[in-house]
């Protein structure tokens, strides 16, 4: 029976994970008209940005507000690789993309120029968001900025992000952002098979982001983060740098909101400011909340939830919805701080109450932070 | 010298707004450690009551001297609520009250689309507010000069307040050190509503200027709020001389940036300069230096 627990805490979320797989990969698409599967879609590139922050937030106790800027970074590095492909496909080799025409004078800025190339763009979606993640997190974290310092420098850069892009209308698309794609890297978007496709590599990137986060909860690393989280100054004193560890954490959730973010672009079929701006990055913040930020599965689930209630709700009460949205932040927040995945392990250390509950990771302390108000 | 003037005096202007914002949120962040980001909404809060007592009280010139104390009260009495009703069980996760406030913030902005329109209503101007003054190749409008002036009010009455009054004994003391404060026979509890009333109220008086320049809108309080606590982030905490420092010079740098540049890259290189000034102060301009192993 011991035996079996010690199994069970070992292998328990690997399984956790593997039914998450077969849920998206396999009963999904079976279920699911096209028009549905595509939906899903889309909150499986929250999810796997939520993943990140997950990570960052939950285990690392970094509040990233600004997710939105690495999750633009990917979808805007992608859209432009697929704006060009379009363009390409009915203009020949050096067609620009047709909004350059319509807002400018039709040349395009010599930055877009390597986007022509797939291979470019695919490594872009990694090193671009992890750049920029390094070059501010070394400034932020190096000199020991954190807490709410830390969460209001990252959604002012959400901020700014947005404002360039709008004010950008001949380079980036403006507010309407980049759309009208015809084809990701060669195949067909208009064919359901091709979309259907695009979901799998999105699911199976998400299981993928879910395996790596495991492992790295189960290592040292992961360890040494929630030590980090919890009392920054012990590990300190303990020998290492704490700025190092979060900088690693930051990264992580930067590229993984960038994937989700190159992911979403095609799924969607556009990508605007607005689904990066600041409001897009609270967005992502509700569903990491809602499902459970320190769990393995909670930030996941809980973006699938609210990708899923905001279509709904803002389906059937489309004026409501920012209602819901408002309401879910305080209840969870103020209720439910571990989110809604720390109430099934709470029913489940209950059912094993002989033994003290391995559920420690849930709780975020409040020394570290109260730092800020000293 | 015009080039020089403009944005020089315009962003005075600016900066005397962000501060009136930044000093209701550096009063209760740095007493409470509270990130209240439904403050930008009590500006709205303000603003909307400036439009409502210009429908009561028709004559303009005299409606906005009506307003500025019924703001103070509204946007006071708003804050006051979200502390007893949500904030005051909080208190030991800072971090968190950021997000719930995120959420009363959606609600409130929600509310204010449904109740007065997603358009926005236009505040009148008074007639003794209309007009400018010439100064150095400069139309500076009478308007800006009034922010200046509320701000300056502002500050000198929160000053005032918490340099000369047992209740800014009691609040300095709980700043100071809250546990000690607490010994020594201060409820602190009754001091942080006082506080929060007083943080939000500011808000209130900030949202009859805004609605001045820009009348009202359900979404104005977003633009405003995260310059604010740029400022706030800037200045450090628990001084108000860092705030005001910080709150002139982002309005300053932020004026002469659009003017070299745009608007937008102004917003960019803002935050970029305040990334860099925390390298070089992480606490911000100044800090109230506490003993303990924090």
């Amino acid at each position: 029976m011991k035996q079996l627990q010690t199994w069970g805490r070992t292998w328990g979320p690997l399984l956790a994970i593997a039914l998450v797989a077969v849920a998206l990969l396999m009963v999904a698409p079976a279920v699911l008209s096209p028009f549905r599967l595509n939906n899903l879609g889309k909150y499986v590139c929250w999810a796997i940005a939520g993943v990140g922050i997950g990570l960052a937030w939950g285990r690392g106790g970094m509040l990233v507000m600004g997710q939105g800027v690495f999750f633009g970074l990917g979808g805007y590095a992608m859209a432009m690789h697929l704006k060009l492909e379009a363009a390409m496909a009915s203009g020949g080799p050096d067609a620009v993309p047709d909004f350059m025409v319509l807002y400018g004078d039709g040349t395009m800025p010599g930055w877009w120029e390597p986007f022509r190339s797939g291979a470019f763009t695919l490594a872009a979606i990694v090193v671009l968001p992890a750049l920029v993640a390094v070059v501010l997190g070394w400034a932020i974290f190096k000199r020991r900025v954190k807490g709410a310092y830390f969460a209001i420098l990252t959604q002012a850069l959400a901020v700014v992000f947005a404002t360039l892009l709008v004010a950008t209308i001949k380079q980036t698309g403006g507010f309407n952002g980049l759309n009208q794609f015809t084809q990701f890297f060669g195949y067909n978007l208009y064919d359901p098979v091709n979309k259907r496709m695009i979901y799998s590599i999105a699911s199976v990137a998400l299981v993928v982001c879910l395996v790596l986060v495991w492992q790295l909860y189960r290592s040292r690393f992961g360890e040494l983060l929630v030590a980090t989280r919890d009392a920054e100054e012990r590990v300190r004193f303990l020998g290492h740098d704490p700025a190092n560890i979060k900088l690693v954490a930051f990264v992580l959730a930067a590229v993984m909101a960038s994937i989700g973010g190159a992911l979403f672009a095609p799924i969607t079929g556009i990508i605007s400011p607005s689904d990066v701006d600041a409001t897009a990055s609270i967005l992502l913040i509700a569903g990491v909340a809602l499902g459970g930020r320190a769990l393995l599965l909670g930030p996941a689930l809980g973006a699938l939830a609210v990708g899923f209630g905001r279509t709904t709700l803002s389906e059937t009460f489309p004026d409501q919805w920012t209602y819901f949205l408002g309401l879910l932040f305080i209840v969870v927040i103020l209720f439910l701080p571990a989110g809604l995945g720390s109430m099934w392990s709470q029913a489940l250390g209950r059912l094993r109450s002989s033994r003290p509950t391995p559920t420690r990771a849930s709780a975020p302390t409040p020394t570290d932070e109260l730092e800020v108000a000293r | 010298m015009d080039a020089f003037t403009t944005p020089l005096l315009a962003g005075t202007a600016t900066g005397a707004l962000l501060l009136i914002a930044a000093l209701g949120l550096a009063l209760t962040f740095g007493q409470m450690g509270v990130i209240n980001m439904a403050h930008g909404e009590f500006l709205m809060a303000g603003a909307y009551t400036t439009y409502l007592t210009q429908q009561v009280v028709t004559s303009t010139d005299l409606s906005i001297l009506v307003a500025l104390p019924v703001a103070f009260l509204v946007a006071g009495a708003l804050g006051l609520l979200l502390e007893v009703a949500i904030i005051q069980w909080m208190y030991r996760r800072p971090l968190d009250t950021l997000l719930v406030t995120v959420g009363v913030s959606l609600l409130l902005q929600q509310l204010a689309k449904d109740v007065f329109g997603a358009q926005g209503d236009p505040v009148h101007t008074p007639g003794w507010l209309d007009g400018n003054i010439d100064v150095l190749g400069y139309h500076w409008p009478f308007r800006q000069m009034f922010t200046i002036v509320l701000a300056g009010a502002a500050l000198a009455g929160l000053g005032a307040l918490l340099r000369y009054t047992a209740y800014g004994r009691r609040i300095r003391a709980t700043v100071q050190n809250r546990d000690l404060a607490e010994t020594m026979g201060v409820s602190t509890r009754a001091v942080d509503r006082v506080t929060f009333f007083v943080g939000s109220g500011l808000a209130g008086i900030g949202g009859v200027a805004v609605s001045l320049i820009s009348g009202t809108n359900p979404n104005l309080g977003t633009t405003y709020i995260i310059s604010a606590f740029l400022v706030v982030v800037a200045g450090g905490l628990g001084q108000l001389r860092g705030t005001v420092i910080a709150a002139f010079a982002v309005g300053v740098v932020t004026a002469f940036f659009t003017d070299w540049f745009s608007s937008s890259m102004a917003q960019v290189l803002t935050f970029a300069l305040v990334v860099v000034f925390l390298q070089l102060r992480p606490q911000g301009l100044f800090t109230v230096r506490a003993r303990g192993l924090a």
